[in-house]
């Protein structure tokens, strides 16, 4: 069996206001409703709206044949109850018709499975939770992390949390001659299948498609096709794996890219001998090759695969180490205003926005940033959080008086 | 006496400290019904009616007339090294000059026309705003009538120079700062040579404090007895009660300024450590904007105090009084400030102040703590001291009070006179 499988992110962080030092101590709302809500309904109209549309469509006229998966983070599905239910309801549509797999991540897009296992699970309960209850009872059995970030001892704890499978990056440092193609084990428990990405032919789609400078401009059916029999008879997977917002939003309607993917199946089914997957059936039916090999922490971002998008400079490392602080003090409190301000403040895109690889891949970071600079990203993460500081600092102290 | 006064700024357009020393100047010179022309590259409308003011930018001159092209072969070499801006580093310079184009309504760049529209800012066209300047005073001098000219600051400089020759009047020029002030032993060159034509030019300098005095004798070659000192004042002396309230619980350390070298921020930065690592239940606030901001917040997060240190960007209007009302101490910790008025504001606040000893407002502040601004031992004992033990600052805001009420323009004003009056020739 050769299959294919895509996997879609979504995900939309709750922005920070413009939080200002006098703010500290009185202000204690920190997220910008205005611009979420805006990105939220732009991305709506671009994107979610237009390309649920057409994978239902696409669903039903290959009566199962062509199916999908999504990793939708908390934050994301919070932001679709408030700002867009018409995109929730689009998305309980998908999964009903049986052929749209739902994966589990964290709840807040966080990056806590590098800083406290403890954190993680009770994140990663926090989404199945949420993902039961909008989703009629949906119980994912496969998992991804926070940005594709993996490593031998994420996956044992993945593992532990009796998961069949988890996503990540087919990263040439940690592959050395092997191919992506193939279903490989986590290296400390065997029973955790690891489904690596094919980042070649997923950012020809997800990159590369509206770039007319691309040499391969413009990708075709016939042309991915072709690539896809290219590929060696004896490797069995192709994992296309994407921001689900490449649709419409990153790869604009005017590129054809959804006319490529309308026409995919078709081409796929009449010039090759690959089916569609989801992940849990890739990991059920696919045998794996052995095992692989992720001492130090690898993601899906820029051209190092590696944590430095988020992690690593002393602007993120300190906002970092600040927050994880807390922790202990946080799962004291039972207050859901506090409980959901830990959980959205964690979100990853935070500590991206302090990144200060300008030269590199600074690009695409400016790109989804709403601040002008790293060090603006910082300074109004540190006054939110000092405030957030304060109201746990003071719901602790109420907590020991009274008792 | 007639007074012809070249200046830069004049409030409420102002971006410096100049503007507000001007104000407190002019307006005690009127107290003591001194006449006053004013002249300012660009007028507003809406300056207080304090003197005769003249908007270079509607002046009128006929550039072909033989001696103002004698003074523009002179001064035209200004325009070749034009790329600075004295008081700003490359960011703010960015932000400035943005703003400067967008804010300009007409520029005609024609060096022959009759009029040009000076912008009055620090913006990408000084040099050639600072040299047709000087040709406008040129003008004016031959137009108006007066005793005596006095120009502030390099800026100016020109214009009071080029005054001077055509009327044959006296010259005072007023250092407020020297270019050893703004960018340290990093000088431009342009700009010393203006300075220092200036002052040589004068018939008597003015310096803003004995520190200044003593790089004008040092780095400028100007005999001693060719420099007096008149100190800054301050225009109202009374305590200022805010009604603001301090929202967080910990003690506030601020630092208020323009984040540059002369500023000296760095130390401010390291002090807070040495006084987060003994007390943290402190704040520490860099309110303001410059060059050096992104690096304070790299060493902020380098040394972990990001929860405790925090940054505001650039304070305006209520925000400034907001500051000043909620901090518990205030800190200058310039390395080479001229004078200095900031400390005095916090004074006004009731809040205690430590300044560095190379201040010029040291010199007239007794009721405050003075440092080496490098010395970041005693700046974070000082800062301790300050927050714990109640009884120096207690006495600090009580006699930091009394000080204030003493340091009048009106004052400072009555010694302008004397200095005029010794340096108008001596009537047989």
């Amino acid at each position: 069996m050769r299959t294919i499988c895509f996997y879609f992110q979504v995900h939309q962080p709750y922005r920070l206001k413009p939080y200002r030092f006098f703010d500290i101590g009185e202000d204690h709302h920190y997220w910008d409703d205005f611009l979420n809500r805006s990105v939220m309904r732009k991305v709506a109209q671009k994107c979610y709206l237009p390309m649920n549309a057409l994978l239902l469509e696409m669903i039903n006229k290959y009566n199962g044949a062509f199916k999908v998966s999504f990793s939708m983070s908390g934050v994301f599905l919070d932001q679709l109850e408030a700002y867009a239910p018409d995109v929730l309801e689009s998305f309980k549509k998908l999964v009903e018709t049986g052929h749209c797999e739902l994966l589990n991540e964290t709840y807040g897009h966080t990056l806590a499975a590098l800083k406290s296992k403890d954190e993680f699970q009770s994140m990663v309960k926090k989404h199945q939770e949420k993902i039961k209850k909008l989703f009629n009872g949906y119980q994912p059995k496969v998992f991804r992390n926070t940005e594709l970030i993996y490593s031998d001892q994420i996956g044992a704890m993945v593992s532990e949390m009796g998961y069949d499978a988890i996503l990540t990056e087919g990263a040439k440092h940690i592959l050395g001659w092997k191919s992506p193609n193939y279903v490989y084990v986590n290296s400390i428990n065997p029973k955790l299948k690891v489904l690596l990405k094919n980042f070649q032919l997923s950012d020809d789609i997800a990159f590369r498609f509206g770039n007319k400078g691309w040499s391969d401009y413009p990708l075709t059916t016939d042309k991915f096709v072709n690539w896809l029999n290219a590929v060696p008879e004896e490797e069995e997977t192709i994992n296309l794996f994407m921001d689900y917002e490449t649709f419409g939003e990153h790869q604009w309607a005017e590129t054809g890219i959804f006319e490529f993917m309308k026409a995919l199946p078709d081409a796929v089914f009449s010039s090759t001998n690959f089916t569609f997957s989801t992940p849990s059936e890739v990991a059920a039916k696919i045998p794996p090759v052995g095992k692989i090999h992720v001492p130090i922490p690898i993601s899906w971002a820029d051209e190092e695969r590696d944590l430095t998008a988020w992690l690593g400079n002393d602007l993120q490392d300190e906002a970092f180490d600040r927050l994880y602080e807390m922790e202990k003090l946080v799962k004291s409190i039972d207050d859901e205003d506090i409980q959901r301000d830990w959980s959205y403040l964690q979100t990853s895109d935070h500590f991206y926005y302090m990144c200060t690889k300008f030269f590199s891949d600074g690009d695409i970071h400016s790109y989804f940033s709403p601040y002008d600079s790293p060090y603006d990203a910082f300074i109004n993460y540190m006054n939110v959080l000092s405030d957030f500081m304060i109201r746990v600092r003071e719901k602790i102290s109420i907590k020991e008086i009274s008792a | 006496m007639k007074v012809l006064m070249f200046g830069w700024e004049f409030p409420p357009h102002i971006s410096g400290g100049l503007g507000t020393a001007c104000y407190g100047l002019v307006k005690g010179l009127a107290h003591h019904n001194q006449d006053i022309i004013f002249v300012v590259p660009k007028l507003w409308g809406d300056e207080e009616p304090l003197a005769d003011f003249v908007n270079a930018s509607d002046v009128t001159i006929d550039y072909r007339e033989k001696r103002f092209k004698k003074f523009w072969k002179n001064l035209t070499y200004l325009e070749v090294s034009s790329f600075l801006v004295p008081y700003l580093g490359p960011d703010e310079f960015k932000k400035y000059t943005d703003y400067t184009i967008h804010d300009r309504t007409d520029v005609d760049e024609s060096v022959f026309s009759n009029k040009f529209e000076f912008s009055g800012k620090y913006g990408k066209d000084l040099m050639m705003e600072v040299s047709r300047y000087a040709l406008v005073a040129a003008h004016i001098s031959k137009n108006k009538e007066h005793d005596i000219i006095h120009a502030h600051d390099w800026l100016s400089f020109p214009a009071g120079i080029a005054a001077k020759e055509i009327s044959g009047k006296p010259m005072v020029a007023h250092v407020h700062a020297t270019e050893f002030d703004r960018s340290g032993e990093s000088v431009n060159q342009v700009v010393y040579d203006i300075e220092r034509a200036g002052m040589e030019a004068a018939d008597h300098v003015v310096a803003v404090s004995q520190l200044t005095k003593n790089i004008i004798i040092k780095k400028y070659g100007i005999p001693a007895e060719k420099v007096t000192v008149l100190h800054n004042a301050v225009l109202d002396a009374s305590i200022i009660k805010s009604s603001y309230q301090k929202k967080v619980p910990e003690k506030i350390v601020t630092f208020l300024g323009r984040i540059t070298f002369q500023k000296g921020p760095e130390y401010f930065v390291e002090a807070a450590k040495k006084v987060i690592e003994r007390d943290p239940n402190v704040r520490f606030v860099m309110a303001g904007n410059g060059d050096l901001l992104n690096r304070m917040i790299d060493r902020v997060a380098e040394l972990r105090m990001g929860t405790k240190f925090h940054f505001t960007g650039f304070l305006k209007g209520d925000d400034v009084d907001h500051m000043y009302a909620i901090s518990d101490v205030y800190v200058m910790p310039s390395v080479s400030e001229p004078f200095g008025i900031s400390p005095l504001e916090a004074v006004r606040h009731n809040t205690p102040v430590i300044i560095s000893k190379q201040s010029g407002v040291a010199e007239v502040l007794n009721n405050a703590i003075k440092i080496d601004f490098w010395d970041i031992d005693s700046m974070a004992d000082a800062i301790f001291a300050l927050l714990h033990y109640d009884g120096i600052s207690k006495m600090f805001k009580e006699l930091g009070t009394e000080e204030l009420k003493k340091l009048k323009w009106e004052h400072v004003a009555e010694k302008l006179v004397t200095v005029y009056n010794k340096t108008l020739p001596q009537k047989p």
